[in-house]
C-alpha cells in the first residue's frame, strides 16, 4: 500500500514516530552515559601495554619516549598548522595518541600529545617496568641497578639475559615487600598509636579545664592530670624513637633505573608503592592484576591530594553518614505516613501535610544546606557547645560542620521520599485485614503494631533504601554541613568516645567534584574520578533497583490478597 | 460474622481482647471485671491513645520542618531590613550625660574616636588635641599639636578618616602633618587606652609656599610616594605643596623634597565666592575645590607642572555647607543649605577622559540646612547633621536612608554643631551649640541592603554606567560590595530556561509514546530505566558535563547543531521509507515495539551524522564553527556555556516530567480514548484531542515541577558552568545561579555580615519559588485525581 506523504502526515503517524523517536533518545541517553562512565572508570585499572618508540619531533630531532596510550583522537591537520607544527600537505587528518608518560620529577608533565606518524620503532619491550609512586605520580623505565644503604647488591646491563633480569627482579619484589611491611608499621604508629596518644591529651587538657571552669581544680586533680600527661608524654617518647629506627630501616634500599633517553635515575624504595612489568604479564594475570588494582581503589587511602590511591575514608564517611540519616528519617518518616494514611480524617489538614511533603521533596537541596548551617550549626550546635562543652570553647565542638549535622540535614532532605513509599505501601494493605485484626478486638495500635506494619514493612525498607541512595548522591547541601575534601581520620575509631559525631568526613560525591574540579593535576586524576562516579553509579543504581524489585513484589503480594 | 460459629477457645480469646462487651458464651471462671482484666484494658487503652497521640504528633511534624524551614531564613533575613536605631550610650548601668567639650573654648576642627569609642580625640582651632574619655568627658591627655613653640594654627585638614591622618596650617606658613595612634594594653586584665600623636614627618621642615599669605583652608593626602598639601590664603590663591619621599640609598632615611605650585583657578572662571571645600583624592591625582555657592572646580594634577582644570560644575542649588570624601577617596559628598547630599565621582568614558558625574543625591522627609557631615570608616556610609537638629544615617551604594531622628533633648535643641562616627559604626559623638558633647549608641548593622541595591541597576564607584553586578567581596578594605541579585536571578533563570527548552519536548514527547504507543510489556522495562535517571546523583552528571561535554562540545560544535537538526528529519525519512515497506516486513515488528527499530536508526544516523557535520562545517564555517563564532559573529564562547548547561540539567530534568507526565497521560480513562477511536478518530487525534487535554493539568504541573528542580539545582550548574554573574542571554557564555552562588559563597563568608543574611535571602528566595511551584502544582494534581476518581 503506498501512501502519498500529505496522506500520510495527516494521519499523524509522524507524530507518532517523533515521540517514538523522544523515547529512543532519552534511553540512548541514559545508556551512553551509563556506559562512559563505566568504560572509562574501569578502563582505569586494566594495566596497559607500556610502549617504547623513537619519536620525531617537529624541529627534526628524535627523542626516545617511554608510556602507555590513554587517548586518541584525530584532529583535521589545518589546525595542526596553524599551531605551527609541519604537516604533510595533502593530509587531511592527523592521528594524535596521548601518552602517559610518567616521571613528572623529571619531564616535568604527566601527558604529551604525539602524531603517531611520527612514531617510529615502536617495541613493547618486557623489561619495561611502571612503579607507582608515593610522589610525582607513576614512573617508567628499565631496572638497572638494586642497592642496600648506597652498596650495589645487584645489577643488570643491557644485552644480558632476560634471565638476569628477572633474578634482579625478584631481588626488587622481595625487598620492595620488606619496605612496604616497614612502611605499614610506620602508618600504623602514626595513625593508630599517636592518634590515641594525641586524643588522650586533648582530652586530659579539655577534663583540666573543666575542673577549671567549675572552679574545682585541686592540687591533687591537677596532680593527677599531670601524672597521666607524662605517662603520656613517655609513651609518645617511645613511639616516637620507635619511629625514627622504622624510618632509618625504610630508606636502606633503593633501585636505579634507566628512563627514555638513558638517564639513570635513583628512586628510594620507600617511595614506591608497587612495581610491575605490564608487558610481560599474561592475560590472566592482567586480570589478576586488575582485580587486585580495584580492591586497592576500593580499600586504600587516597594519595597526593586525593588524586591517586584509593577512596576508602570517602567510602566510610558516605556510609556512616547514610547510616546514621537513616536512624534519624526512618522512624520520622514512617509516623508520618502512618498518619496520613491510618490515623488523620482526610481533609484540609492531611490535604495540607501532603502538599507540605511535596514541598520538602522539592525545595532545592542546596537551601536545605543553608538551613542545616544556620538552623542546626550556629543555633543548636553553637548552643549544645554552651551547655555542655564549654571547656572546648572558642573551639567549638557541635558548632561547627559535622558528621550530625549533615546526617541531620540529610534527613530532612529525604523524609519525604520515605513518607510517600510507605504511605504508598500502607495503601495497598488491604483494608479487610485491618477490618479483621478489629473485629477480633485488637485496639487500633495493636492492629498496626502487629499486622499492619509487619506486612508494610517492604515499603519502609524501600522509602529507607530510596532515602539512602538519595542521600548517597547528594553534595550541595553536604558541602556547607560538614563534608571536607581531606578528613584526617575516620569518624568511628578506637579512642574515646568512638564515634565521632562532630567530625568532619570524606563523601564520595564531593570526592568527585573536588578531584575533578579543585585538584591540581585534574588530566591525572581523571581516571579515577571516572572510577569514582562508576562506583557511586553502581551504588546507587543497585539500592534503586533493589527498592524497585521489593516494591514490585510487595505490589503483587498484595494483588493476591485483594482478590 | 457470627461469632458463636467459632470454636470455644478462640471465642474465649477473642472475647478476652474486645473486653468492652459481655462475652456471648462466657465460661463461669471467667470474669472479664477482675482487677488484673481491668489494668491490662486500661494499660491497653493507654497504649492506644499514646500511639494515636505520637502518630498525631509525627504527621504534625512534617508541617512543622517545612515551616521552621520558612521561620529560620526568614528569620535570618530580617535583620537586613530594620532600621538603624541611635539612643544614648549607656555606661556601667547609666545613660551617659552630656559633658562640655574638652580643650580650649573656640570652634571644634576635628571630632574622632578610637576603635572601641571609648577614646575621644577633639582638635579645636587653637591647635590643641585633646584625648578625653567619651563617656565621662575626662581629659586624658592634652598637647599643642606640633610642639609648643609652633605658630598659630589658622586651617586644619583631614588626611582620611581610615588612616587616622590630619594635618594643621600655621600663620608662618610652616605644615604640621600627625597622626593620632592608640596602644591597647591589659595592665590587671583591664583594658586601657593610651593615646599618642605620631608625627611620620617630624624630621622634615614641611614648609607650605612662601607665595600663600594666611592659610585659610587647608587639603592634604598622604600616598606612598609624595605627600600633597594644598592651601588657600586669604587673597583667593590656591598653592599645590608637593613633597616628594625619596628613600636614600645609603643611608635609607627617607629625604624629602617640595615643589609648589599655583593653582590658577582664574584662569577658568574669575571666582568672588568664598572656597567651602578643598579636597585631595587619594592617588593625589585630583583637587576639588568647592565654592560656597554650589560651583566645583576639579584640577587634574597628574602632571603637577602643568595642572589642567575642568570647565566650572554647579553641584548644588543651595548653598554648600559641607563637602567629604566617601570611604575610599572616590566619592564626593556635597552637602548644601536645601538639605540635600550629593554623591559625586569622576566616571572615565570613552576618549579615557574623566569626568565628575553626579550619581545620586540623598535626603530626608523634612529637609533643613547640612550642617555637619561624616563618614564611616568602613563602610561606603555617612551621617547628615541638619540645622532642626535631625540627624540622618545614609549608605551611599543602596541609595539608602536607615535613620532619620531628632537626638534626645537638649541636643538637638541646641543645634549640632559638630558630629564624628566611630571606626566600627557603633557610636556618634555629638558636639552641640552649647559646646557639650555626648555619646550615641548606634545600631546599624546592615545598611548596605535595600531593595534597589539588590534587585535594580546602581552606579558602583568607578563605573561607568549603572549596571546589575556580584561581586561580594575583594582584597582592599575600602571595596564598595556589589549585591546585586539580579545577574543571579537572572543565571537561575537562563540556566533553567535552557535545561527546560531540551527536557519539556524530549520528556513529554518521551511520556506520550510510552504511555500510549508503546507496548505494556516493553514499557514496563523502559519506564523505570529513564526513572533511573532521576536516581543519578547530580554531581556525576555535572563532572560530566563539566569535563567530558564541555570540551566535546567546544570540539565539535558543528556535530552537536547538525545532531539537532538531523536526528528527528532523519527518523521521520525513515519513518516514512518504513511506512512503504511491504506489509508483511512491517508487521516483523509488533505495534508498540517499534522502539527496537528506532534506536538503532537513531545511532546510526548520529553516526552519520559525524562525517556530515565536518563537510558542512567545512563547506559553511570554514572548517571551524567555534572560531567563526567568536569572530565573525562576535559572541563570546566560553567553554562552560548554557549549552553545556542546558543538555546536562535537561538530563536531569527529564525524568521529573517524564515520570509525572507519563503517569498522567496512563491513568486517563481508558473508556475516553476507547470512545474517540470508536467514533473513528486516529489514535493521534485521539490523543491529541481527548486524552492530552484531558492529562494537561498534570502535564502542566509535571513541567512545574520540573521547572523547580531546574532553578534550585546546585552541582550542575556550580561544575559546567564558569560560574561567572553575567547578565546575557547568549547560550555560549555561562552564568552564575542562586544556588551555586550559595554553594561557592557560603563557606566564606562571615556569619551574621550582610553577605551572610544576603546569602540566606538568596535561599530564601529559592525556597520562595520551588514553594510557589510546587504548592501549584500539587494543588492541580490534588483537583485531577479527584476528577478522575469521578470518571
Amino acid at each position: 500500500m503506498k501512501l502519498s506523504v500529505s496522506s500520510w502526515i495527516k494521519s499523524g503517524q509522524p507524530w507518532v514516530w517523533l515521540t517514538g523517536a523522544a523515547v529512543g533518545l532519552n534511553v540512548i541517553m541514559v545508556a551512553g552515559l551509563l556506559a562512559l562512565i563505566a568504560v572509562r572508570g574501569l578502563g582505569h585499572f586494566w594495566p596497559a601495554e607500556v610502549l617504547q618508540a623513537q619519536y620525531q619531533q617537529n624541529d627534526g630531532t628524535q627523542v626516545e619516549v617511554i608510556g602507555e596510550v590513554t587517548d586518541t583522537e584525530r584532529v583535521p591537520a589545518s589546525q595542526l598548522r596553524e599551531a605551527g607544527q609541519p604537516v604533510d600537505a595533502g593530509i587531511e587528518f592527523v592521528d594524535r595518541d596521548l601518552l602517559k608518560v610518567g616521571n613528572r620529577d623529571i619531564g616535568g608533565s604527566d601527558f604529551r600529545w604525539l602524531n603517531r606518524s611520527a612514531l617510529q620503532q615502536i617495541e613493547y619491550s618486557p623489561q619495561l617496568f611502571v612503579a607507582e609512586r608515593r610522589e610525582w605520580g607513576n614512573f617508567y623505565g628499565f631496572l638497572r641497578q638494586l642497592k642496600q644503604s648506597g652498596q650495589l647488591v645487584g645489577s643488570y646491563t643491557a644485552g644480558q639475559s632476560d634471565a638476569d633480569y628477572q633474578q634482579l627482579w625478584q631481588q626488587l619484589q622481595q625487598r620492595l615487600e620488606r619496605t612496604l611491611a616497614i612502611h605499614q608499621q610506620i602508618s600504623k604508629i602514626e595513625k593508630n598509636q599517636i592518634g590515641s596518644i594525641n586524643s588522650k591529651l586533648e582530652r586530659l587538657r579539655l577534663a583540666e579545664r573543666r575542673l577549671e571552669l567549675s572552679d574545682s581544680l585541686t592540687v591533687v586533680a591537677q596532680a593527677d592530670i599531670a601524672a597521666d600527661r607524662a605517662e603520656q608524654d613517655s609513651a609518645y617518647e617511645a613511639l616516637q624513637q620507635r619511629l625514627i629506627e622504622l624510618y632509618a630501616e625504610i630508606e636502606r634500599d633503593s633501585l636505579v633505573a634507566e628512563v627514555a633517553g638513558g638517564q639513570q635515575i635513583e628512586i628510594s624504595l620507600s617511595k614506591i608503592v608497587q612495581a610491575y612489568r605490564p608487558n610481560e604479564m599474561g592475560v590472566a594475570e592482567k586480570l589478576l592484576f586488575y582485580f587486585g588494582q580495584i580492591w586497592v581503589f576500593m580499600s586504600d587511602e587516597p594519595r597526593e591530594a586525593n588524586t591517586e590511591g584509593g577512596v576508602f575514608p570517602a567510602i566510610f564517611g558516605t556510609v556512616m553518614m547514610v547510616l546514621l540519616m537513616s536512624f534519624l528519617v526512618t522512624p520520622f518518616g514512617v509516623i508520618a505516613a502512618i498518619y496520613l494514611r491510618e490515623y488523620a480524617k482526610q481533609g484540609l489538614l492531611t490535604r495540607l501535610i501532603r502538599i507540605a511533603v511535596n514541598n520538602l521533596a522539592g525545595v532545592p537541596s542546596i537551601v536545605y544546606g543553608v538551613f542545616g548551617l544556620g538552623f542546626f550549626i550556629y543555633f543548636l550546635g553553637g548552643n549544645i557547645d554552651q551547655l555542655f562543652f564549654p571547656e572546648a570553647l572558642p573551639a567549638p565542638t557541635f558548632g561547627t560542620p559535622g558528621l550530625m549535622w549533615a546526617s541531620l540535614t540529610l534527613a530532612l532532605l529525604t523524609l519525604p521520599v520515605v513518607i510517600v513509599a510507605t504511605e504508598e505501601g500502607l495503601a495497598r494493605i488491604p483494608r479487610s485485614i485491618r477490618e479483621g485484626s478489629l473485629a477480633l478486638g485488637a485496639t487500633k495500635a495493636e492492629t498496626l503494631w502487629k499486622v499492619v506494619l509487619p506486612m508494610a514493612s517492604p515499603a519502609m525498607m524501600t522509602g529507607v533504601i530510596l532515602a539512602v541512595a538519595r542521600a548517597a548522591g547528594e553534595v550541595a547541601p553536604l558541602m556547607l554541613v560538614g563534608v571536607v575534601k581531606l578528613a584526617p581520620s575516620l569518624p568511628l575509631d578506637t579512642n574515646y568516645p568512638f564515634v565521632h559525631l562532630d567530625q568532619k568526613f570524606m563523601h564520595l560525591g564531593f570526592h568527585i567534584y573536588d578531584v575533578g574540579f579543585q585538584s591540581p593535576n585534574v588530566e591525572a586524576a581523571r581516571p579515577l574520578v571516572y572510577a569514582t562516579a562508576l562506583l557511586l553509579v553502581l551504588v546507587i543504581a543497585l539500592l534503586n533497583l533493589s527498592a524497585v524489585a521489593i516494591r514490585n513484589r510487595l505490589r503483587e503480594k498484595y494483588k493476591a490478597l485483594e482478590h | 460474622m457470627n461469632t458463636s460459629a467459632i470454636n470455644p477457645s478462640a471465642s474465649q480469646q477473642s472475647s478476652f481482647e474486645n473486653g468492652d462487651k459481655a462475652p456471648l458464651t462466657a465460661p463461669p471462671e471467667l470474669t472479664f471485671d477482675s482487677a488484673g482484666a481491668v489494668r491490662l484494658r486500661r494499660y491497653r487503652r493507654f497504649k492506644d491513645r499514646l500511639a494515636s497521640a505520637a502518630v498525631g504528633v509525627g504527621g504534625i511534624s512534617v508541617i512543622v520542618a517545612i515551616m521552621l524551614i520558612f521561620i529560620y531564613l526568614m528569620y535570618e533575613v530580617m535583620p537586613l531590613f530594620d532600621a538603624a536605631e541611635i539612643k544614648p550610650w549607656q555606661h556601667q548601668g547609666q545613660q551617659v550625660a552630656p559633658y562640655s567639650r574638652p580643650g580650649a573654648d573656640v570652634d571644634t576642627w576635628y571630632l574622632t574616636a578610637e576603635e572601641q569609642a571609648e577614646v575621644g580625640l577633639r582638635v579645636d582651632a587653637s591647635g590643641l588635641a585633646s584625648f578625653f574619655d567619651t563617656r565621662t568627658g575626662v581629659l586624658k591627655q592634652q598637647l599643642k599639636l606640633g610642639g609648643d613653640s609652633v605658630a598659630t594654627a589658622t586651617a586644619f585638614a583631614l588626611g582620611a578618616e581610615d588612616s587616622r591622618s590630619f594635618a594643621l596650617a600655621h600663620s608662618d606658613g610652616g605644615l604640621t602633618f600627625a597622626r593620632h595612634q592608640y596602644q591597647v594594653s591589659y595592665p590587671n586584665d583591664v583594658r586601657t587606652i593610651t593615646p599618642e600623636i605620631e608625627y611620620p614627618y617630624a624630621d622634615a621642615q614641611l614648609q607650605l609656599s612662601d607665595q600663600l599669605g594666611q592659610v585659610q583652608q587647608l587639603a592634604v593626602r598622604d600616598s606612598e610616594e609624595q605627600l600633597l598639601a594644598v592651601g588657600l590664603d586669604v587673597d583667593g590663591q590656591v598653592v599645590a605643596s608637593r613633597f616628594t619621599k625619596e628613600v636614600n640609598f645609603i643611608t635609607e632615611e627617607v629625604e624629602i623634597e617640595a615643589e609648589h605650585r599655583l593653582i590658577p583657578l582664574a584662569a577658568v572662571a574669575a571666582r568672588q565666592a568664598e572656597v567651602a571645600r578643598l579636597l585631595i583624592s587619594p592617588d593625589t591625582s585630583w583637587l576639588f575645590v568647592i565654592y560656597r555657592d554650589g560651583s566645583l572646580i576639579t584640577a587634574d594634577l597628574r602632571q603637577f607642572d602643568s595642572p589642567v582644570l575642568h570647565p566650572v560644575l554647579q553641584v548644588s542649588d543651595g548653598e554648600v555647607t559641607r563637602a567629604e570624601f566617601l570611604l575610599g577617596g572616590n566619592s564626593l559628598l556635597i552637602g548644601d543649605s536645601l538639605g540635600e547630599v550629593g554623591q559625586w565621582f569622576l566616571v572615565r568614558d570613552d576618549h579615557n577622559e574623566y569626568r565628575l558625574a553626579e550619581v545620586r543625591r540623598f535626603h530626608d522627609p523634612a529637609p533643613a540646612a547640612v550642617v555637619a557631615l561624616t563618614t564611616e570608616h568602613r563602610r561606603k556610609g555617612f551621617v547628615v547633621a541638619e540645622a532642626s537638629g535631625q540627624i540622618s544615617f545614609y549608605n551611599s551604594t543602596a541609595h539608602n536612608r536607615v535613620l532619620t531622628d531628632r537626638l534626645a533633648d537638649p541636643v538637638s535643641d541646641n543645634g549640632i554643631v559638630t558630629i564624628a562616627m566611630a571606626p566600627r559604626a557603633n557610636a556618634l559623638l555629638v558636639e552641640d551649640g552649647n559646646g557639650m558633647i555626648s555619646l550615641w549608641q548606634v545600631d546599624n548593622e546592615h545598611p548596605e541592603v535595600s531593595w534597589s541595591a539588590l534587585w535594580q541597576q546602581v552606579w558602583y564607584e568607578g563605573y561607568q554606567d549603572p549596571d546589575y553586578i556580584w561581586q561580594s567581596s575583594a582584597s582592599n578594605d575600602d571595596f564598595e560590595p556589589k549585591y546585586s541579585l539580579a545577574p543571579l536571578a537572572f543565571g537561575t533563570l537562563k540556566a533553567a530556561f535552557y535545561a527546560m527548552l531540551l527536557a519539556t519536548p524530549l520528556a513529554i514527547c518521551g511520556a506520550i509514546y510510552t504511555a500510549y504507543f508503546m507496548a505494556p510489556a516493553l514499557r514496563t522495562k523502559v519506564k523505570p530505566f529513564i526513572e533511573l535517571m532521576e536516581a543519578l546523583p547530580t554531581v556525576i552528571l555535572g563532572f560530566l558535563a563539566g569535563l567530558w561535554l564541555a570540551p566535546f562540545i567546544e570540539d565539535r560544535l558543528a556535530t552537536v547543531f547538525t545532531l539537532l537538526t538531523m536526528v528527528p528529519l532523519g527518523v521521520l525519512l525513515f519513518a516514512f521509507i518504513w511506512h512503504n515497506f511491504p506489509k508483511r516486513i512491517r508487521l516483523l515488528i509488533p505495534e508498540g515495539w517499534d522502539l527496537l527499530l528506532l534506536i538503532p536508526v537513531i545511532i546510526g544516523l548520529a553516526w552519520f551524522c559525524l562525517p556530515l557535520s565536518a563537510g558542512l562545517e567545512a563547506l559553511l564555517f570554514g572548517g571551524d564553527m567555534r572560531g567563526f563564532i567568536t569572530r565573525d559573529l562576535g559572541i563570546n564562547f566560553d567553554q562552560r556555556n548554557a549549552l553545556v548547561v542546558g543538555i546536562a540539567m535537561g538530563f536531569a530534568v527529564i525524568p521529573t516530567i517524564f515520570s509525572i507526565t507519563e503517569d498522567a497521560i496512563f491513568s486517563v480513562p481508558q473508556s475516553l480514548s476507547n470512545g474517540s477511536l470508536a467514533l473513528g478518530a486516529t489514535p493521534w487525534q485521539t490523543l491529541s484531542r481527548v486524552v492530552l487535554p484531558t492529562a494537561s493539568p498534570a502535564i502542566f504541573s509535571a513541567v512545574m515541577i520540573g521547572m523547580g528542580r531546574a532553578v534550585g539545582e546546585t552541582m550542575i550548574v556550580l561544575m559546567a558552568t564558569g560560574n561567572t554573574p553575567i547578565m546575557d542571554m547568549n547560550i555560549f557564555e555561562g552564568m552564575r545561579t542562586l544556588a551555586a552562588n550559595i554553594a561557592v559563597e557560603m563557606p566564606e563568608s562571615e556569619v551574621g555580615s550582610s553577605h551572610f543574611r544576603i546569602l540566606f535571602l538568596a535561599a530564601l528566595v529559592l525556597f520562595a519559588f520551588t514553594f510557589a511551584v510546587n504548592t501549584v502544582a500539587e494543588v492541580i494534581r490534588q483537583r485531577l485525581r479527584r476528577k478522575y476518581g469521578s470518571l
